[in-house]
Formats: structure tokens, sequence, C-alpha cells
């Protein structure tokens, strides 16, 4: 976390105390964005992509944190399918994360950081902060929403809770609802992250963090963002820079140590606590059950926004099946609804990379 | 709508103007988009190749990847005012299925179809005692996604026998709409009008 306090984001304070679907109130919430292209003088043009679980608000550009181009430069940009050329777009860091929005790391009301006293927040919650970031920047309505993974689920979220503030809505490689599959290995996740003696009751932020509970949580989840295939392509059985196995345990093969570099690079950036908040948030995330148990029920108030939901034939983390109900729903609701399952050799991962189809649909969606 | 097939741009000119249309195997969407274009209809797609899917919604079409035979039953009872099956009927797993469904979520529907009886058929498995292959049928009988064969006098009876009215009925050879007069010798492929 060193390497981002010497970053000043842009940020702004809502004026009103957030309402959390926990029944509790989060005041003086700071939500962290950035915006790329040109707003219109009518304010027409404006797209809010979602970032997902570990992402941030720099989508596109040069990411001021990592020094790295922003996580979605492939998609975003000008000239690219999402046109900052002719699109404003913006993206804000969720609440609950650690890159400038309000999070478990912030300041609380005794002057301490939060920790473990923080809310526990929803994806709904994640997305009621952005819809007031909207009212803050005076945008009442937006071309599209666009998400991929957990951005995908605030994309949902935000048709079936606020569908007259946008007029499309573009979710990928995402689900109505956290399988037990889900569930399970983010609560893996969670506990390593607790398992770990830096963690503290959440209480780590005057000393060390828990970097190794988090650099296994890291390692865990990373795997279900890949294909058996991606990983069997990338690493095989290879070694790692030795000629024969060294009967101990080192980090022999190739994936070991692949895992083990995710695992830690991503504590330089990533907030322990951030990523039980938000984890939390994606396993609370059931839109039918939002909806008294249809997920029909959820999306009745969108059935004039235009849909484009896509999925990846090799994402076994968020599934076409899992899709196919969102299909199913929108349909009953006779909403104009397109459906995809595009073929990537990437797993879940896939809507972060080069996948030429998925450009052209995003590029055609948009319109 | 000159771009569009002569059976498909028959269809367009028959849906009524602002009509909530389903097409269903709308393949890359032309139908769609003369529809939406040129007379102002609210269409939606099905359609199973992927490929096929991205090109319609990269042209701002709704189409949802799928499989007729099995989705169409998700679909509300009269969601649309016409449903559209062309050139499909004759892929499909149970086409009684099927029908009973585009008559279901549609209030009325278009079906085309190739004419299997049509009179460069019948010769061709007469001289040759194979199983032909044309303009409209190119596969051979091991690699055809056409598994069900039918003739206009068979689909006539098979109307006839499930109680679904013929509102209208074209036909086509050599890429032009001809007369109805001895179809089921004259027509390559022909477009029924139906309704329950």
């Amino acid at each position: 976390m060193a390497t981002t306090t010497a970053i000043t984001f842009r940020t702004l304070v809502l004026g009103q105390p957030l309402p959390l679907d926990s029944g509790r109130e989060l005041a003086g919430v700071e939500v962290a964005y950035e915006t790329f292209g040109e707003l219109a003088a009518d304010k027409s043009n404006a797209v809010l992509i979602f970032h997902a679980l570990t992402g941030d608000q720099f989508v596109a550009g040069t990411n001021p944190v990592t020094g790295k181009p922003g996580w979605w430069e492939r998609m975003v940009g000008p000239g690219k399918p999402i046109d900052t050329d002719r699109f404003h777009v913006i993206c804000a860091n969720v609440i609950g994360s650690c890159l400038g929005s309000t999070g478990p790391a912030s300041t609380g009301p005794d002057g301490k950081p939060y920790g473990m006293d923080f809310p526990v927040i929803t994806i709904r919650d994640m997305v009621r902060a952005q819809m007031a970031m909207l009212d803050a920047l005076g945008i009442e309505r937006l071309h599209a929403v666009v998400g991929g993974s957990m951005g995908g689920m605030q994309a949902l979220s935000c048709a079936a809770n606020f569908p007259e503030r946008t007029d499309r809505v573009l979710a990928i490689a995402t689900t109505a609802r956290h399988s037990a599959q889900n569930i399970a290995f983010h609560e893996m996740g969670r506990q390593a992250i607790m398992a770990d003696p830096n963690w503290q009751g959440g209480d780590y932020y005057q000393g060390k963090a828990p970097t190794k509970g988090l650099a296994v949580a890291r390692m865990a989840a990373h795997i279900t963002y890949l294909s058996e295939e991606g990983l069997t392509e990338k690493f095989g059985r290879r070694l790692q820079d030795r000629e024969a196995k060294s009967f101990g345990f080192d980090a022999d093969f190739q994936v070991e140590s692949y895992l083990r570099y995710q695992g830690i690079s991503f504590t330089d950036r990533f907030d322990a606590n951030s990523y039980l908040y938000i984890t939390r948030a994606m396993d609370y995330f059931d839109l039918a059950e939002e909806a008294g148990g249809l997920l029909a029920d959820a999306f009745r108030g969108a059935k004039d926004t235009r849909f484009c939901l896509v999925s990846f034939d090799t994402d076994w983390l968020y599934t076409t099946a899992d899709m196919r109900e969102v299909v199913h729903a929108l349909n009953a609701v006779a909403a104009p609804v397109s459906f995809v399952e595009l073929s990537a050799p990437y797993g879940h991962d896939s809507f972060l990379l080069d996948v030429p189809a998925l450009d052209r649909v995003v590029e055609g969606f948009l319109g | 709508m000159s771009a569009l097939r002569p059976d498909l741009a028959r269809i367009a000119s028959l849906v009524p103007q602002g009509a909530r249309v389903l097409d269903v195997g709308c393949g890359s969407g032309d139908l769609m988009q003369v529809l939406e274009q040129e007379r102002g209809c609210d269409a939606r797609g099905i359609e199973i190749d992927a490929e096929e899917v991205a090109r319609a919604v990269s042209r701002g079409l709704s189409v949802v990847q799928g499989d007729a035979n099995r989705d169409l039953a998700d679909y509300p009872d009269g969601a649309f005012d016409v449903a559209v099956l062309s050139q499909t009927l004759q892929t499909a797993q149970r086409p009684d299925w099927l029908l009973d469904q585009l008559l279901r979520v549609g209030r009325e529907a278009f079906v085309s179809f190739p004419n299997f009886a049509y009179w460069r058929m019948r010769l061709s498995l007469l001289k040759d005692g194979r199983m032909p292959i044309s303009r409209h049928l190119p596969a051979r009988w091991y690699d055809t996604a056409n598994i069900h064969h039918l003739t206009i006098a068979d689909f006539r009876e098979f109307l006839s026998e499930r109680g679904v009215q013929v509102k209208g009925c074209w036909f086509f050879a050599a890429g032009r709409e001809i007369g109805g007069g001895n179809a089921n010798w004259r027509a390559e492929h022909a477009v029924f009008q139906l309704s329950r």
C-alpha cells in the first residue's frame, strides 16, 4: 500500500450519507473516479464503466499507481471499441475498495481507520454510491453502463435498481447470483487473510499488513480466472529455472512461480480488508432474491433498456448457463436483449484479453 | 430491400409497419435490419451460430444466441405480432414442436422452406438415384443440416392436420417469385403466412 499514498486521487465527496442495504448509513463517502473523453453539451454521451473485484478507476491511459496501462486499455480509448473520441467515459473506484474511494482503510468517524468497523456493503451499495456520484457530476442519464465480472454484476444491479439512469446495459462474463462454488472460493481467500497473524482482526494499519494471507487469497482466486486449457498451454509441467525437480517445496514448477508472483505483487496494490469486504459484497449478490425470488421481477422496470450479455466458453467462474438465466429473465419482461457466448481460450479473464469478437460486439452494441 | 433474399424480401413486405417481430434463425440479421429500418419494427432474433450473432449485435440488432429447438419455450405467449422461421424448419429436431412454439409466441408466423418436390430434385433422384444436391440444398446427405426434408404438399397436409390457417403463400424459383400453379413441381422454395 506504500506506493499508493503518494498519489492524489481525483475524488468527490457525496453530500448526503449513503444508505446501505445492511440498514446502516455511511457518511462523508468519498468516490474516486476518472473520466476520459469530452462530455457532450447535451450530456448524452456518458458511459459508466464498472470495474471488477480488484480493479480501479484507471480503465484507460496510464495507471499512476502501477505505471502500467489502464486495465481495459485495449477496449477504451481514442478509436477503440469504447471510443473516447465519441464517449465521455467515467469509471469510479467502488466503495469498500482502496484506490481513493471510502473503504475499510479510510479514516472513520473516530479518526482511526475503519478496519472491521466498516459496514458490510453490497453490489447495490456500490452502484448507489456511483449513482450519487453521477448526481454530483450532473449526469442524469447514461448512454450505457458497461462491466465485466463484478463490474457486470454492478451493470445488472444498475439495470434492476436504477433503470431510469441508462439506455444500454453491457454485462460481460458475469452472473445475476453468486453460486455456492463462487462463495466457497471467496471464503477460502478470506480465511487465508484472517489466518495471517498480521491481520489482527483487521486492525493492522499501524503495523504489518497480512500480505501472506492476501497473497494466498489472490493465488486461489487467480486460478479461477484462468482455464485449465490456458494454464496447460502457458505452463504445462515445465520447471522454473531448473533442470530437475528439487525434492523440496521451492517453486519447482513455472505455474507455482507464476502464482506466487501474482499473489505477492497483488499485495503491493491492494488492501486485505478491502478484499474481505468486496468478496463479501459479491457473495451477497443475488438479483432474484432482491426482487422477491423471481429474476424477471428484478428487471420489470428495465423493459425499455437495451441489454447485451456476453459469456465465454472457457469461463467456469461465471458460466454461459448463468448468463442464460439472465437472458430468460429479460425475455420474460420483453426487454431488448442480445446474448452471445464467445469462444476464447483464456477462461474468465477473457473479457480483459485479446478477443477481437468481443471488440466488435462492444463497439456495435454501443452504436 | 433489393439486397434481401427473395423469400425474405417477400416476408419483409408483408410484415405490418411497427410490428414486434421474432426472427428465429436470423443469421446475421439481414431481415431484422430491413424490418427495423424500413418498417419501423421492433425486431428480435435467435441464432445458434456465435459468429453470426456477433455480426448481428455489431449491427445494433437484438439477437440472442441459442437453439430454437429448446429456447423458444422460454418466450411468453403472444410476445410477438409476427414470428419468422426462414429456411430453418427442415433443420429442426421436431418441426411440429417448433411450429407450435412459433404460433404460440407469435400471433402469426411466416415459414419459408426449400421444396424437396421441385422438379429438378425429382428428376435428379429419378435419373441418378442419389440424394439431390442443388443450389438451395448444397450439402451431401451425411453432412446436411436438413434432417427433415419436406415438400409443399407435405406442408399443406401437416398444416391442415394441425388446424393451422394459411393466410397466404408465395413461391420462388431461380431467384424469382413465381405464380402458385403446380407449385409443388415448379417452386424451389415457398413462404407461408400462418395463424391459429
